[in-house]
C-alpha cells in the first residue's frame, strides 16, 4: 500500500521542528489531563468519605431519613450475596466456554462465540437489567437477589471467558501433549493439567469480572430493587425460629429484594438530607476501595503470571 | 489380517456397549459440555434481543415507527398512554456526540504518547492508570459529577457559553441559561467523555502498536519528523482501527446509565439546547421503569431498551470489523 508523504514546501525546517516538539509535548500533556479526573475523584472521595467512616457504619442498618447515625450493613451483605451468587452462576459456564473457544478458535462456533462475547460485553448494563426483569422478576412475581445475581452474572461472563481463554492459550502445548501421551482423556488433561497451570490467570479474570459487576447499579435497579431492612442474621434466625429448615431459609434469603453498595449510593445521593449525602460519600469510599483494590491486585497478579508463563 | 475380525466384532456390539465405549473416556460428554457452554453465550445474546422484542410488543403495535421518529411535537404521557421516544433518542445522540468530540483528541493523544513516545518502562503503569479510569463504577462518576464536577466545571462553562446563544445557528444548541446546578446535556456529555477515554485510548494504542516498524523507518528515512510520521503515515495506516476504537467508545457512551442519570437533569423537554436539562434513553428507563404506571408504559420503556440494544449491537459489529481489518493486514510476527 502506497501512502503519499506530503511535506509542504512552504513549511521551513524550523517550523517543522517546532510543530514536532509542540505536538509531541501536547500528547504527553493530554495524557496527564486525562488522569486528572482519576486522582480528583479518588482524592475527593477519600477526603469526604473518611469523615463518616466508623464501626457503626459497617455494623448497623440505616436509620430513618433525616436522623444521623446508622450504617450500610444491608448494602454490604447484599453486595456480598449478589456477587457470590453471580460468580457461582457465571464462573463454571464461563471457564468451560473458554476451553471451547481456546481449543477451537477457527471453527464456525468458536468464531461466533468470540464475537458473541464481544457483543455481550457491549450490551448496555441497563438493557441487561431489563432482560433480568423480563426473564425472572416478571415470571416469579417479585424482585429478588436471585434475579439481581443473574443480571450480574451476565455482566461478568464476557470478562471471564476472555481472560480464561487468553490464559489457556498461554499454557505451553507441551503440557497438553505430555498429558495426552500418558493416556489421559481430554477432559482430564483440561481440568487437572491445563486449568491448574492457568489457574492464577483464571482467578484474576474472575476477580476482574467480579470487580466490574460489583460496581454496577443499572442491572440491579429492577431486579434486586433494594431493601433497607435486609439483614441476613435476622432473617435466618427468624426463619429457623418459625420452624423452617436451613435450606428453605437460605432460599428465602435469596428470594428477597436486596440492596448493594452502588444501589444504596445512588439512592442516598438523590435524597435531600445532608446525613444521607454524607453517608453516600462514605459508601462511595467503601465501594471504590473494594473495586480498585480487586482491580489493582488482580492486574498485578495477571501481569506477573503471564510473564512467568511466557518464560 | 487382523482387521476383518475386528470390524466384525465391532458390528456385533450391542447399542448399550457402544454407548459405554463412547462414554468410556468421558471425552464425548466433556466435548458436549463445553460445546453447550460456548453455545450458551450465543443463546444469551439472542435471548436478550428476542425477549426485549416480545416484551415491547404492545408499544410496537400501538405506536409503530412514530415511536422512534424525530418529532418537534411529541408525547410522553403515562396517564393517557401516549408515548414517543424522540427526546430521549435525541438526548442519547447529542450527549454521545459531545462525548466523542471531546474524548477523541484526548484519547488519540494518549494513544500516541503510549505507543510512540513514552519509554517502555513507563508504558505499563500509565496504561494501567488509564484503565483504572474505566474501572471506577459509573455511580461514583455520578456522585462526583453532582457535587464536584457540576459546580466547579460545568456551571462556569455554561455561563461562558450562554452569550453564544444569541448567534443565529448555534442558538438552537446553546440556548441558555443553564440551570444554576449545572445539570444539563452538556454535563452528561462531558462526564461520558471522561468515561469513554480509556476505551478509545486503549484500543487506539493497540492499533498503533500493531503497525509494522518499517512504516516508521521508511517515513523517518525520507526526512519526516516524528510528528509528521505519526500524522501522515501511522494515523492513516491505522485509520480503520482507530475508527473502530472511536465506535467502541461511542457504544459505551450510548449505553451508559448511572452517571448520566445523575447529571443530565432528568427533564422531558422539547428544547434542543445542550445547556438545558434533558433525558437520555438509559436514564428514562432507570427513572421510570420501577414506577411504570401501566402495561403500555412498561412496554414503551422496554422498546427504548430494545432500540438501545440494536444500536449498540450494530456499532459493536462495525467496530470489531474495523479493528479486525487492521489486525488482518498486519502479519502477526511484526505485532508487539
Amino acid at each position: 500500500m502506497t501512502l503519499p508523504l506530503i511535506i509542504r514546501p512552504a513549511a521551513n525546517k524550523t517550523l517543522r521542528k517546532v510543530t514536532n516538539t509542540v505536538m509531541l509535548s501536547l500528547t504527553a500533556a493530554l495524557t496527564v489531563v486525562a488522569l486528572v479526573p482519576l486522582f480528583w475523584i479518588i482524592g475527593y472521595i477519600i477526603y469526604q468519605g473518611s469523615q463518616y467512616i466508623n464501626l457503626d457504619f459497617f455494623t448497623q442498618l440505616p436509620r430513618p431519613m433525616g436522623i444521623t447515625g446508622g450504617g450500610i450493613l444491608h448494602a454490604l451483605e447484599g453486595t456480598l450475596i449478589l456477587t457470590a451468587l453471580a460468580a457461582l452462576f457465571a464462573v463454571p459456564p464461563g471457564v468451560l466456554a473458554a476451553f471451547y473457544v481456546a481449543y477451537r478458535p477457527n471453527t464456525p462456533l468458536g468464531v461466533a462465540v468470540r464475537f458473541g462475547t464481544d457483543v455481550l460485553s457491549g450490551v448496555p448494563s441497563i438493557v441487561i437489567g431489563l432482560f433480568g426483569y423480563a426473564l425472572i422478576v416478571k415470571q416469579q412475581g417479585n424482585y429478588s437477589a436471585f434475579a439481581g445475581a443473574i443480571a450480574m452474572a451476565i455482566l461478568m461472563l464476557p470478562t471471564i471467558i476472555r481472560t480464561t481463554e487468553e490464559m489457556i492459550k498461554l499454557v505451553p502445548t507441551s503440557l497438553h501433549e505430555a498429558s495426552a501421551a500418558l493416556g489421559a482423556p481430554d477432559w482430564k488433561t483440561s481440568l487437572s493439567v491445563i486449568l491448574p497451570a492457568a489457574a492464577n490467570g483464571v482467578v484474576t479474570g474472575i476477580l476482574l469480572g467480579v470487580a466490574r459487576a460489583s460496581g454496577e447499579t443499572a442491572p440491579l435497579l429492577f431486579t434486586a430493587l433494594g431493601n433497607e431492612r435486609f439483614e441476613v442474621v435476622r432473617i435466618v434466625e427468624g426463619g429457623l425460629a418459625s420452624g423452617r429448615s436451613l435450606p428453605e431459609v437460605l432460599l428465602n434469603v435469596i428470594n428477597q429484594p436486596v440492596d448493594s453498595l452502588p444501589l444504596t449510593l445512588f439512592k442516598y445521593a438523590s435524597q435531600p438530607f445532608p446525613e444521607r449525602i454524607q453517608q453516600a460519600w462514605s459508601t462511595a469510599l467503601v465501594l471504590i476501595l473494594l473495586v480498585l483494590m480487586i482491580n489493582i491486585l488482580s492486574r498485578l497478579w495477571i501481569y506477573y503470571q503471564s510473564r512467568r508463563l511466557q518464560g | 489380517m487382523l482387521n476383518p475380525p475386528l470390524t466384525k466384532q465391532h458390528k456385533k456390539l450391542s447399542l448399550l456397549d457402544r454407548a459405554r465405549r463412547w462414554l468410556r473416556h468421558g471425552d464425548v460428554p466433556w466435548q458436549i459440555l463445553i460445546f453447550l457452554m460456548a453455545f450458551l453465550v450465543l443463546i444469551l445474546v439472542t435471548a436478550i434481543g428476542w425477549l426485549m422484542w416480545q416484551e415491547s410488543a404492545v408499544s410496537r403495535e400501538k405506536f409503530g415507527w412514530t415511536f422512534i421518529m424525530p418529532a418537534n411535537e411529541f408525547a410522553w404521557n403515562p396517564i393517557k398512554s401516549n408515548f414517543q421516544s424522540w427526546p430521549f433518542i435525541y438526548g442519547t445522540l447529542v450527549t454521545s456526540f459531545v462525548a466523542v468530540v471531546v474524548a477523541v483528541p484526548v484519547s488519540l493523544g494518549i494513544a500516541i504518547f503510549l505507543a510512540e513516545l513514552c519509554p517502555t518502562w513507563l508504558r505499563p503503569p500509565i496504561s494501567w492508570l488509564i484503565e483504572l479510569l474505566a474501572a471506577v463504577p459509573s455511580v461514583i462518576y455520578g456522585l462526583w459529577g453532582i457535587f464536584v464536577f457540576l459546580p466547579v466545571v460545568v456551571a462556569p462553562l455554561g455561563k461562558a457559553l450562554t452569550p453564544l446563544g444569541t448567534l443565529p445557528i448555534v442558538n438552537i444548541f446553546l440556548e441558555g441559561p443553564m440551570p444554576e446546578s449545572g445539570a444539563s446535556r452538556l454535563a452528561a456529555g462531558l462526564i461520558l467523555a471522561i468515561m469513554i477515554i480509556p476505551t478509545i485510548a486503549a484500543v487506539s494504542r493497540d492499533v498503533l502498536l500493531a503497525i509494522p516498524n518499517h512504516q516508521r523507518e521508511a517515513s523517518l528515512a525520507l526526512g519526516a519528523t516524528q510528528w509528521e510520521t505519526i500524522w501522515q503515515v501511522l494515523l492513516p495506516y491505522g485509520l480503520s482501527g482507530i475508527l473502530g476504537a472511536v465506535i467502541l467508545g461511542l457504544g459505551r457512551a450510548l449505553g451508559e446509565t448511572m452517571a448520566v442519570t445523575m447529571v443530565i437533569g432528568n427533564s422531558i423537554s422539547s428544547s434542543y439546547s445542550l445547556l438545558g436539562p434533558g433525558y437520555n434513553m438509559s436514564s428514562i428507563i432507570a427513572n421510570e421503569f420501577a414506577e411504570a404506571v401501566n402495561a403500555v408504559h412498561l412496554s414503551a420503556l422496554i422498546e427504548i431498551g430494545l432500540v438501545l440494544f440494536v444500536m449498540t449491537f450494530v456499532l459493536n459489529i462495525v467496530a470489531r470489523f474495523l479493528v479486525w481489518q487492521v489486525a488482518r493486514k498486519t502479519p502477526s510476527e511484526v505485532r508487539t
